[in-house]
């Protein structure tokens, strides 16, 4: 059972990445990349990764694909206003591509194969409970150093909007 | 091939019997926000239907559909249709993980009047929660139609605003309880309250978390997109909002997401803050524990239906908020309040203890 | 436990299935029994009647992605506080450090929670959580009434 899941969504997974850069209105994009994030965290959930699973959904899915589609629907990305690309641009944006295939590849080869999805031992560390206990004893610092990074983030938004707000 | 086994078939009738219930009580809202509109503004309401109008709401949703479906020329076919769908699913979802009664023995086995009882239910209703602003987003989108976007665009921004506030407020309740199963929290509430004896099965959260109460509401009305909050539909610019281009079956869909959506708030509020199944002096009555369930599931369905007649009174007293006022208590009220809220939680928590 | 969990995911997924399938019947069934007759100006989109100007998609108020890129942060936020909300109250824990436990993460989240605010009050500082407030204009009309007499009224009926 947790096999023919596992393959339906990876197939879910890889077909919605896949439509991600076919699709030729960048809404639809969007819409597959949710569905895409959904699969994925179908996967999370397969490996008993409750939190990670719920993370997903909120901040990826949720949060993240909302800010996507107000910037796409937005800004006017329909067909007429796409500004063609120089030749360069894409020959530069297929090499840089090219290497993080590369790169992934490697890794893949790196990996022992014989190891299959079914043999990681379940644990029950991507409960919740667990993982703040964890969170808030062992990985304390690097927690408290987040909330700077978020500081930082919210700050860089701030002064982004600062630009937008002077030219209207 | 084996037979299916019998808990999955107990699954399977309470899933659709959960359906049923939520559907009928929504379709029954619509009802019951006419005769209470009709009430409060002392008019009689829908007669005509069957004695008190009570055909009423099958009448309606015979007309949603019989009626012809008009996609605008100009509009994404494809969204168009996602949109009210998406809407509609997301109202579904959220009632997997409420817990509707205690056990049920029944043919000497155990039913639990729960479809599933998921230890990060709590997280669960929020991450449907988030989900439920494409479908609104999408449709006003797609429908290629100035006020639908303009309604669309409020919309999302409303329901993320108040989303923010919905999560702090839900973290504090966590910090009293410890645990994010819905069906533990109800459990919890049924013991003494302050550990009075007198106050037995008293023990709501309501009580440990009045402010926390309070933001929840607000943020549920907000996320249901019920008057005071009702900018994204608001007739008297935007024509219907997100859905005015809609017709038929479509146009049903977001309307009736609408009122399951209010319903579905009204039970979560219920047995988060409310006590859920609970009621007082339950173990005085000396009943069978079945007996017990059932007055239970009574005691929890009254709740429910005195929100939604709180939601009802609320739309018809209250006037719509202006744009700048609703960002305005989103952000710089029940934010604020809502943090102030985790930290006198924490702080009280440690004194007591 | 763990596979009683996994299962009981299931039963969330058989429920989003049906949910699915709900819709999509009623949409079908919907679809054959209603008429359809669509012509030229049914399908135009609706502007209260006048013909439609230009596209709908342009530029919109900044402030709305700002409030959308403060959002995703805060959810970020929300989501790290709630492990913490679920051991905070740990009375395992907190027995087993003298009562130490409960005061070493609330001050965690507190510094946590201080830093999130800073952020809060300099997006609010810098007015981008203010929304344009609708101003009414007066009018300069000159009234044959003098505005004392107005004043006189208010402030009558002011102190009663």
């Amino acid at each position: 059972m947790d096999n023919i899941l596992f393959f339906i969504l990876s197939a879910l997974a890889i077909g919605g990445a896949l439509m991600v850069i076919l699709a030729r209105n960048p809404v639809y994009s969007v819409l597959f990349t949710i569905l895409t994030f959904f699969a994925i965290g179908g996967h999370f959930l397969l490996l008993n990764a409750q939190f990670l699973f719920i993370v997903n959904i909120i901040v990826y899915a949720g949060a993240i694909m909302v800010l996507f589609l107000y910037v796409i629907m937005m800004l006017n990305l329909n067909k007429q206003s796409e500004p063609t690309q120089p030749f360069f641009i894409k020959v530069i944006a297929a090499i840089s591509g090219g290497l993080l295939l590369i790169t992934l590849l490697g890794a893949l080869r790196g990996m022992d194969s014989d190891k299959v999805i079914s043999d990681i031992p379940y644990s029950d560390i991507g409960l919740v409970k667990n993982l703040g206990k964890v969170l808030f004893t062992e990985y304390l610092i690097p927690f408290e150093i987040s909330s700077v990074l978020f500081l930082s983030a919210m700050i860089g938004a701030v002064m982004l909007g600062k630009k937008n707000l002077k030219d209207h | 091939m084996e037979i299916l086994p019998i808990e999955v078939i107990d699954k399977l009738v309470i899933i659709v019997a959960v359906f049923g219930i939520s559907l009928v009580i929504a379709m029954y809202s619509t009802l019951a926000e006419r005769k209470v509109s009709a009430f409060l503004q002392d008019r009689i309401g829908p007669n005509r239907a069957g004695i008190f109008g009570i055909f009423q709401p099958l009448a309606d949703g015979v007309k949603f559909f019989m009626k012809e479906e008009i996609i605008p020329a100009t509009a994404d076919k494809g969204l168009f249709i996602l949109g009210p769908s998406l809407s509609m699913l997301t109202a579904c979802m959220t009632s997997a993980v409420i817990p509707w009664g205690d056990t049920l023995e029944l043919f000497g086995r155990v039913i639990p009047l729960q479809v599933t009882d998921i230890n990060i239910a709590v997280l669960y209703v929020f991450a449907v929660v988030s989900i439920g602003v494409y479908g609104i987003m999408i449709g006003g989108w797609a429908s290629n139609n100035k006020f639908s976007l303009l309604g669309a665009l409020r919309a999302s921004s409303q329901m993320i605003s108040y989303e923010i506030a919905m999560g702090l407020s839900i973290v504090a309740l966590i910090m009293t309880t410890g645990t994010m199963s819905i069906g533990e929290i109800v459990y919890q509430q049924g013991g003494e309250l302050y550990g009075i004896g007198a106050l037995d099965g008293f023990a709501w959260n309501v009580f440990y978390q009045p402010l926390g109460f309070l933001i929840f509401m607000i943020c549920a009305f907000a996320e249901c997109n019920r008057t005071p909050f009702d900018l994204p539909e608001c007739e008297a610019e935007l024509v219907g909002g997100y859905h005015t281009e809609y017709s038929s079956m479509k146009l049903g869909f977001y309307l009736f997401a609408e009122y399951i959506n209010m319903f579905i708030s009204s039970a979560i509020m219920s047995a988060l803050y409310f006590g859920g199944f609970n009621f007082p002096f339950i173990d005085k009555l000396d009943l069978s524990h079945n007996w017990e369930t059932i007055i239970g599931v009574g005691f929890f369905f009254t709740k429910i239906i005195a929100f939604i007649f709180f939601f009802m009174w609320i739309r018809w007293t209250l006037p719509r908020f202006r744009y700048d006022q609703l960002m305005r208590l989103g952000w710089k009220i029940l934010i604020p309040l809502s943090i102030l809220n985790i930290i006198i939680t924490g702080l009280v928590l440690l004194l007591t203890l | 436990m763990v596979n009683s969990q996994l299962s009981e995911f299931g039963i969330v997924l058989l429920f989003i299935i049906g949910a699915i399938a709900f819709v999509l019947i009623t949409l079908t069934v919907s679809r054959f029994i209603r008429p359809n007759r669509p012509n030229y100006e049914k399908l135009t989109s609706y502007e209260c009647g006048e013909e439609s100007v230009g596209n709908v998609w342009s530029q919109f108020n900044a402030r709305f992605y700002i409030i959308a890129l403060i959002f995703i942060l805060f959810e970020v936020e929300i989501l790290f506080i709630f492990p913490w909300a679920t051991v905070f109250g740990d009375e395992k824990k907190i027995a087993g450090t003298d009562g130490l436990w409960g005061w070493f993460s609330l001050t965690e989240m507190f510094i946590f929670i201080s830093i999130l605010i800073l952020g809060l009050a300099y997006a609010w500082g810098k007015g981008f959580l203010d929304w344009i407030k609708p101003e009414p204009e007066v009018k300069d009309y000159q009234s044959p009434v003098p505005k004392s007499l107005y004043e006189a009224l208010n402030q009558k009926y002011l102190k009663k």
